[in-house]
């Protein structure tokens, strides 16, 4: 009998690059983006209301040209950026902690889950009286915004772990090191994705908050400065800017997601 | 006495719960040479399984002597490979990273046996290939070079086929059967099949339970490649049988091979 072949076995059907499929995504936010022009060009709604999307667009190809959209979107990138990598460095290091050690959980992880309880944004006054309305207060904001779901995500993740694999590794004498690199973190890598998609967007939200109390630059500060004068066009473009750098942030995690996991046998729908 | 000898003398394992005490093994005596193939076969709960979990070193909580090569078993090593009933690869590795575990293929000697190994056990071509990809005994097949890999001096194999269908089953045997004369591994094989039994080894182990003790240990002088149809074999199978019957108090049933 022979069960041999010289064929390596499709690892993935190779997918078409459909015109349609591309374009699926795009028709709801056309059609939105249609029909609110054609309410604002029949003058239906008042433009300080609802600019038309042409107006806004206007507006914002000017704040890209003079400079001053960059400006904020440094700022708060750089905010973002700082605040994610410390709160999901900690995130993790506490989570395989946790993750490993029952006494650790014992001890740390009651706290952990009765300050989780707490509405992050009902400390930002705290955090002003603590830090005042500087960059550090902002940054440990949106790093304990990233904190949780990092934590949380990469605790369940180790305790996921198949415990008949790690059976395996017990018998064929696998080193800490070992077992930590080959099977807790590949097999815990879903959920450590998932922990960074969520921490990515809790880092946003954060974000905005943050800034819409005392600073002078950023986007929440754009957005919160324009309603002050009644500039709803650049309230648009900062709301345009948001989605964008969300769906920016989310898709280049789900791309990894998709390479680290090709491994996965679940249902794709 | 030669090398790699497999020693067990007065072994006793008693499982306590929170309400009895429950013997699993009484009184087992057995002596293992290198290079032999033994199976071990019983109802459930007659010990079988508990019996190689203590030769694996994955339970060391007996009494008695238990020598793999005139040393004490006190926990799992390399020099002991174990094969469950399920393959256990890792879904995220391919075949052959799955064989080569927490060794790294970039090291010539080790990719070299690798690749020995994969051909040894028929999967050349499915290098490449991760665990989704595979049938049942082709996994395990996976997981029967990956133990190997590891040199070990003797093979545990705790139902290995049992949840294969009948044809691949049989192909297995034949597999498994080259890799014993290829290598001269140590084979100690559990399983509830009584064809399977006789048609493997070279002594069967009859195990009994309540509690699980070795009930008689029944040469097969047949030699290899055995054939099923064979009168020879037939007769071993009913000596096997016998075994069972004349235990009258109790009833078993036995898997489906019967």
């Amino acid at each position: 009998m022979t069960l041999t072949t010289k064929n390596i076995p499709q690892t993935q059907a190779k997918k078409k690059l459909d015109l349609s499929v591309m374009l699926s995504p795009w028709i709801v936010p056309l059609a939105i983006v249609g029909l609110w022009q054609m309410i604002s060009s029949l003058k239906l709604v008042a433009p300080h209301i609802l600019p038309a999307p042409t107006k806004i667009a206007a507006t914002f190809w000017l704040l890209l040209a003079n400079g001053e959209l960059l400006n904020h979107l440094v700022v708060s990138g750089e905010r973002v950026l700082v605040g994610f990598l410390l709160g999901a460095s900690v995130g993790l290091v506490l989570g395989i902690v946790t993750g490993f050690s029952k006494l650790m959980q014992e001890i740390v992880d009651p706290s952990l889950q009765m300050l989780r309880t707490v509405p992050l944004l009902a400390l930002i006054p705290l955090f002003i009286l603590w830090f005042g309305v500087g960059e550090f207060g902002k940054v440990l904001m949106i790093a304990l915004g990233a904190f949780f779901p990092i934590y949380v995500n990469v605790f369940l993740g180790i305790r996921l772990v198949n415990i008949q694999l790690y059976e395996v590794t017990g018998l064929l004498q696998y080193s800490f090191k070992k077992r930590l690199t080959t099977l807790i973190m590949p097999s815990a890598m879903p959920n450590i994705l998932l922990g960074i998609r969520l921490a990515l967007g809790a880092s946003w939200l954060v974000l905005v908050v943050s800034e819409m109390m005392g600073t002078s630059a950023g986007l929440g500060y754009m957005i919160q400065d324009a309603r002050a004068y009644s500039q709803t066009d650049i309230v648009f473009v900062g709301l345009v800017m948001f989605a964008l750098l969300g769906k920016l942030s989310d898709s280049l995690v789900y791309t990894i997601e998709r390479k680290v996991l090709k491994w996965q046998d679940t249902f794709k729908g | 006495m030669s090398k790699n000898t497999l020693v067990i003398e007065n072994l006793n394992k008693v499982f306590t719960t929170p309400n009895e005490q429950v013997i699993a093994l009484k009184n087992v005596e057995l002596t293992v040479e290198q290079g032999e193939f033994l199976t071990v076969i019983g109802p459930s709960g007659c010990g079988k399984s508990t019996l190689l979990k203590i030769i694996a070193g994955l339970d060391v909580d007996y009494t008695g002597k238990v020598e793999l090569d005139n040393k004490a078993i006190y926990g799992p090593s390399l020099q002991k490979g174990f094969i469950f009933q399920e393959p256990r690869l890792f879904p995220w590795l391919t075949v052959e990273k799955n064989i080569a575990g927490d060794r790294s293929l970039k090291d010539p000697t080790i990719k070299q046996q690798v690749a020995e190994l994969i051909k040894l056990v028929k999967l050349e071509g499915f290098e490449k290939a991760y665990p989704r990809e595979l049938s049942g005994g082709m996994a395990q097949r996976v997981s029967i070079a990956r133990a190997l890999l590891r040199n070990p001096a003797i093979l545990l194999l705790d139902e290995p086929f049992g949840a294969l269908d009948a044809f691949t089953r049989s192909h297995m045997q034949e597999v498994l059967l080259n890799i014993w004369q290829t290598n001269k591994t140590t084979m100690i094989f559990v399983t509830h099949d009584l064809d399977e039994a006789v048609f493997l080894g070279q002594r069967v182990i009859i195990m009994n339970p309540r509690p699980g003790h070795i009930k008689s240990i029944l040469p097969i002088d047949l030699s290899f490649p055995r054939k099923r149809s064979s009168l020879g074999f037939q007769e071993m199978r009913r000596a096997v049988l016998n075994e069972f019957e004349k235990v009258e108090e109790e009833t078993y049933t036995i898997g489906a091979g019967i």
